[in-house]
Formats: C-alpha cells, structure tokens, sequence
C-alpha cells in the first residue's frame, strides 16, 4: 500500500467519514482513495473550490464534532493556514496531512522538509501550535493518522502530518491492527441546541484584550502539558554515540543507512529520529548532549529542525547541518562523508 | 391586546448596530423564520466578518463564527456533518460575500448546497469605517474611492442575484430590501421562503437585502432609506432571480 | 540475499512500475522487508520513468535505490543515465529491440533480451517489462512459481483477471529466453 493510501485507510478506521480538498501533486492519493470509499461508507467526499474552502469545510465539521480531515501539499498548506489559525483559536480538533514539497513559490513536486518552521510554530497568524507528526514509514503514516486523530481531539486542536512526497508516494506492507480510541464526547459542538441547553457558541473573536489575553495563557498551559506528555523521538545506537544524527522522516531512513556504514567503519553514530515536532523530543537531545560530541541535522530543508536541536541542547555541544534541497534527497554517503568529517574534527 | 414581542429565536444581549441600521430588521426576520418554522433547536447560524461578526452573541440557535468570506464552506461543512438533521444558514455582508467570498458564494450556489444564505447588501464597509466595497455603485464615494468609484480603474459592481441566476446550481435567488413597511414584508417572505426550501431539501437558497448604512453613507436615517430608493434600487432591481421549484429558471429578472 | 536493490528504468507507458510491484509483492509473500518508490509527477505521462524497489532481509532504510544491484534498462537515456550507477558484480537487463548499443561495463552481468519484439510476436502486446521480469527471476534463481503467480494476482485487479495469464505467458517467455 502507498503512504498516502495508507493516511486515507488510517483516518476512515479512526471514525473520519468527512474529507475535504483540493488537487495538489503530491497528495493526490489520499483524495483518490476517498473519493472512492467514503460514498460506500455514508461518508462525504468533497473536492472544494480551493484550499481555503477545504480547511473551512473542516471547520464547519469539527465545529459539529466530528472527526474530519483534509490534506495538501506545501503550496496548498499556505493557503490553509488561515483556517489552521482559525481552528486553533476556537480550539477545534482536525487532522491535516502536508505531504511537502519544494518551495517556496510553486517549487516543484518532489520531496521536501521545508515546511518544518511553517508547521512546528503553527503556520498562520498568532500564538499556537499544532501538533506535528512525522511520519518514516508507510505503516507511521497510518499508525500517526489514527494517533493524530486521538490526540487532537484529546487536546481540542489541530495535528498535522508532515510528511513528504517519498514516504507518501512509496509501498510498504502495512499492518492496521490498531487499538483505535473512538472520538469523546464534545458537549460543545454546535449540533443544534435541541432547545435543551443554551447555545453553543464556536468562536475565535475577543474583542476584549484582557479576555483574549486570558484565553491565550489557558491555551498555552494546555500546551505544557502537551509538551510534557507526547513528545516522541526514537533512538537507534544512540547510547555509545560519539555522533547523532538528528532527522526525521525520508531525511532518518537516509540517515540510518549511514549510521550503519559508520558503525560497519568503527564509528560510533547514532540517530535519534523526532516522531513528534511539536512538541519537540527536546529531553532526548538534552540527555544526548550529555555524552555525544557531535549532533548532524539531517535535512530536506537549509537548516530549520536545526534550530530545535541547538535549543535543546542548549548549543552545549556542536551541532551542524547536511541538507539537500529542491526536491533533492541526500544520499546514505553524504550523511556518511558528514559523520566522518565530524569525527575527524572532534567536538566538544 | 397584541403585544409586540421580540422573537425566541433571538437572545437578549443588546445589538450593537449603528442607529437606523437595518440589520437589526434583518435579524428580527430571520428570527421570526426560524420561531415560526419551529426550528431553533436545529439551526445552526454561520456569522460572517464584518459588521454583523458579533450575530453569534445575538441569535439563540448554535452558533460559529467563520473567517472572512468563508461563511458558506463552513456552511457546507457543518450541513454535510449531519444533513437530516441540521438547518444551517450563513449571514454576510458585501464584503463578506460578494468579494473575498466570492468563490466560496459561487461553488456552495453550484453546488446547490442545502444551506440558506442570507446576504446583506449596503454598497459599503461598515465594520472598517466605510470603504469601498465590491457592491459600492458607480461615482459612490467612500473612505477608499473619495472622488466616486471610478468604474475605470475599479470596475463596476458585482451583481450577485444576476450572477447566480446563471447558474443550474441554485434553487432560489431573490433581491428584497427593508426599506419601508411593504418591503420588511416582502422580505420576510423571502427569509422564510429560504429556509423552508432547506426545510424541503430544495437547495442553495439566498435572499439578498439591500440595506442601508447611514453612518457610512452619512446620512440621517430616513435618507439613507430613500437613497436605497432613489439609487439602490435602480442599480439592483428588486424581484426573483430563480426560484427552481416555480420555473423561474433565471437568466433574467421576473418581478 | 541480505538486501538487493532493484532500478527499473525508461519511458512512461511501458509498465515499468508495475514490474516494479510484481517483485516487491513477490518479496512481501516470502516475508521479507520491501519498498517500492516510483518517480512522479509529470515524467509518468510519457517522459523517463523509473522506480526502486529493495527486498531485504532487514528492515529498509532509504527508499531510493541509487546504485542497483539490478537495473533493468527499457530505453536508451536510462541506460546511459543509470549504467555507471550499477554496483560491481551487478546485473544490467537491456531491452534489446529498443536500445541498440552494448553496455560498455565489463564487470556487471549484462543479459540483452529482446523483449519488446517478443511480446509483439508472441502476441502478449506490451508485456514486454514482464517478460523482463521473467528473464530477471530466472537470472537470479529466484523464479518461484508459486510466488510470482500469487504476486500477479495481488497487482491485477478482478477487472483485468483475463490479464493474468497473459502475463504469467509473458514471465514464462522471459524465462525461457536464452541469450
């Protein structure tokens, strides 16, 4: 199955009966697979005039409850980013997929990580984040469909999966034997007052600063909290390490290659790969920098995770970049020639 | 005894409107609507961004405020969420509707989306201080066009009910104003028209007012109602636009 | 058969990615480790095609084959583009009837079959990637009957169910082929 079928699958097991989009290379596959599933399933399909009518069909739905997502690819993302604003203010849980591409501008279609910063300090305007998914694998893509479905609405936001045009467009076996957590309940979607209980009222408006100011700070110890319960990285060889690479998606498969062949050459490399981006695995750096020398961000982009990564390090020790860009991937030798120069130079 | 009394449909925190501003008309006839259709309880109400942003304070039904010009893929969202259950309608203004929604009014119309729109037009935006807007008429002056619009370098008004009325998609389209006591009636007629073709499952169902600003026109009341007369009107001709179910199939006005 | 990268090469149209899933199914009903990533986007409506497939006794890392231990050449810009990237000791199938010249490497194994010719005379139409495919399995003593045959029935949908043993035809032509 292909990533991105597998998104599709994934949301329509987690309860999803309502997608909303747009054509976009490439993501195509996910509107495909519903538009083929969803009208057998009582569920709605939609192909929206724009972006931006998609990511308010989604809002009209979550505003009455139900779980509903919509996907896009990183020009289409822009174009969203005023809903994603939007359902962030008035603390709406849906799921969006960004399966990136080269920008800025139209870029191109093929693979990319440069929609990290866009994605992990929330994209449109104003204080929030949403939750940021990576997924590595097209089983990932699956399973963190099904928890990003749970988390947002756990939380009452928005999760993203920032994913990229290679996991999406690859085929691997993919098992859905999920225990999947069905949506809560949601007293205050708007479902129509029954005349049993005062209106429910969906909002993003405060005209008032100290109010606006108040809703602010409650979102952001929800935010805390977020942070301090769902971080998510995996560790691979990082224990020993002298150097760890730090990277995420297509970008962490590349690099695990690499790890191998340093350790095959006497090399002490690890990976530590970030399953969440919001919140960032920021203890799982810190600890590594406690013994590593070295950290290498790995990436699609001209160096935005890195930030992350020396923050949670604290710039304790160095942290330095390999990247390709435009749709380029680096290769397994590139992230392998990096450690080696990394090794020779030291650290710390 | 006939006691006047205000509509259950409406909730009882003050209107924030400019004096002599028909939106306070407009909410008493959607309310009544939706009072005598008997379904407040399934209504839910889409508040646009612009002068009426605030509608979601002041109709008891559920409520969701809607980014600018999104009103109607909201709209959509939230019918498509439960369709035999929900009455969902969408309250715009110009601005709202006619110019950043554009696309958004076009596609729910196309699409014949069972939803009720009602659209507020006053040649003008209220909420910023009076600009120019897509509706504003010919040589109208505002805050952004203050030597008149000049159809030369910002082109001329868009005509929704005209526009829509080309298309197979919706099922009603009809031009009201509230400028007197026979048209409030008329008007109220068509509000009710729009939500029971819903009620029917008719389809795209919108009511367009023509409505005064007197703050942004800068007028007394009264002569911001006889403006609508004596410019308005003339400029958007009152009647339907389509009306499927009566063969009225659009293209052209039917008074 | 640790891990084994496979690049299947040449013009949109000429069934390359689906080769491409064959094998890497074929791979999944033997219970390896499998990817398959095809190029996209505006090069799949008639321009270079092309697509990687690794089968893997360990989990694969990335995706993207880069230096094939197989590469299976169907147009000429693919073989002068991907020749040099063939790994030493690698195998390199050429489509004989549409690329004329030899490969100029002497230390990969080099099979020519002329399939897209055989697929016309042996009137399997444009199955000349599978006869390929057959050629391929058989190269590497890895043509399971069994496996091929449940691998062609996991990519051929029951609305082409007539296709399949054309395609099973094809795979056999491949196999026989001696050249």
């Amino acid at each position: 199955m292909k990533g991105n079928e597998a998104i599709a699958e994934a949301a329509i097991q987690a309860g999803c009966r309502h997608y909303f989009g747009y054509p976009i290379t490439p993501q195509t596959e996910i509107a495909a697979y519903m538009a083929k599933r969803m009208p057998k399933i009582g569920g709605t399909f939609l192909q929206a005039e724009s972006e931006i009518a998609a990511i308010n069909m989604v809002y009209g739905v979550a505003s009455a409850g139900k779980r509903v997502m919509t996907s896009s690819s990183s020009p289409g993302i822009s174009l969203k980013s005023e809903g994603l604003s939007y359902l962030a203010g008035a603390d709406l849980p849906a799921l969006v997929v960004n399966a990136q591409r080269g920008g800025p501008g139209l870029g191109g279609i093929q693979p990319s990580q440069s929609d990290y910063f866009q994605a992990t300090r929330g994209g449109g305007h104003g204080d929030y984040h949403m939750i940021v998914l990576a997924p590595s694998s097209v089983q990932e893509m699956a399973q963190l469909t099904i928890k990003g479905f749970e988390l947002a609405d756990e939380y009452r936001m928005t999760s993203m999966i920032l994913a990229d045009g290679t996991i999406g467009q690859m085929m691997e076996p993919v098992s859905f034997d999920f225990d999947i957590k069905e949506a809560p309940a949601k007293p205050w979607a708007t479902t129509g007052t029954k005349m049993a209980r005062e209106h429910n009222v969906i909002n993003s408006l405060y005209l008032n600063p100290e109010l606006l100011e108040k809703t602010n700070i409650e979102r952001y110890k929800k935010y805390e909290i977020i942070a301090e319960k769902e971080a998510l990285a995996e560790e691979y060889l990082t224990e020993d390490a002298d150097i760890i690479i730090a990277a995420f998606g297509i970008a962490a498969r590349v690099s695990r290659n690499a790890v191998n062949e340093a350790r095959a050459n006497g090399i002490k490399a690890g990976l530590i790969r970030p399953i969440t981006l919001w919140p960032f695995p920021e203890k799982v750096f810190a600890k590594a920098a406690e013994h590593a020398k070295q950290i290498i961000s790995v990436e699609l982009s001209m160096g935005q995770m890195i930030e992350d990564v020396r923050l949670a390090t604290q710039c304790r020790i160095p942290v330095s970049l390999c990247y390709r860009v435009g749709g380029m991937i680096p290769t397994p030798d590139q992230v392998y020639q990096a450690i080696v120069e990394a090794s020779e130079k030291g650290g710390k | 005894m006939i006691v006047f009394e205000k509509p259950k449909s409406l909730t009882d925190v003050p209107l924030h409107y400019c004096p002599g501003c028909t939106h306070g008309i407009v909410h008493r006839l959607v309310a009544e609507a939706i009072d005598e259709l008997g379904i407040e309880g399934k209504t839910v109400g889409i508040a646009p961004v612009g002068c009426s942003v605030m509608a979601y304070d002041y109709f008891s039904c559920d409520m969701i405020e809607a980014a600018h010009g999104r009103a109607p893929a909201v709209a959509t969202g939230v019918k498509r969420s439960d369709p035999d259950n929900l009455i969902v309608f969408t309250y715009q203004g110009d601005g709202d509707l006619a110019s950043i929604g554009t696309a958004e009014t076009v596609h729910a119309a196309a699409r014949n989306e069972n939803i009720t729109v009602i659209f507020i037009n006053n040649a003008i935006y209220g909420m910023t201080g009076g600009q120019m807007a897509p509706t504003s008429l010919p040589g109208q002056v505002t805050q952004t066009s203050p030597y008149g619009r000049d159809v030369k370098a910002c082109g001329y008004p868009v005509k929704i009910c005209e526009m829509l009325s080309e298309l197979e998609g919706p099922e009603y389209l009809e031009r009201v104003t509230v400028n007197n006591v026979a048209n409030v009636r008329k008007a109220k007629k068509a509000i009710k028209k729009a939500f029971q073709n819903q009620i029917d499952g008719k389809g795209f169902s919108l009511v367009e007012v023509i409505s005064s600003c007197p703050t942004n026109w800068g007028m007394t009341p009264k002569e911001a109602l006889k403006w609508i007369d004596d410019n308005m009107i003339p400029y958007y001709p009152l009647g339907v636009y389509k009306d499927r179910s009566a063969g009225i199939l659009g293209g052209k006005k039917e008074d | 058969m640790a891990t084994k990268e496979f690049l299947f090469a040449g013009f949109g149209g000429q069934g390359l990615l689906f080769s491409g899933k064959v094998l890497a199914y074929k791979g999944l009903i033997e219970e390896k480790n499998v990817s398959w990533l095809p190029s996209y986007g505006p090069e799949m409506r008639g321009g270079t095609a092309n697509c990687s497939v690794i089968i893997s006794d360990e989990p694969v890392g990335a995706p993207i084959v880069l230096n094939p231990d197989v590469l299976v050449a169907m147009n000429l810009p693919s073989l002068d583009k991907y020749e040099k990237a063939v790994r030493k000791g690698g195998i390199i199938l050429v489509d004989s009837s549409l690329i004329s010249r030899k490969v100029e490497r002497d230390d990969v194994d080099v099979y020519y079959v002329t399939a897209t010719r055989l697929a016309d005379e042996n009137g399997t139409g444009q199955l000349a990637n599978m006869i390929l495919m057959g050629k391929l399995l058989s190269v590497l003593d890895e043509y399971n009957e069994e496996t091929v045959s449940a691998a062609l029935e996991k990519c051929i949908s029951a609305r082409h169910a007539d296709m399949l043993d054309y395609n099973r035809k094809a795979m056999e032509t491949g196999r026989n082929y001696a050249g």
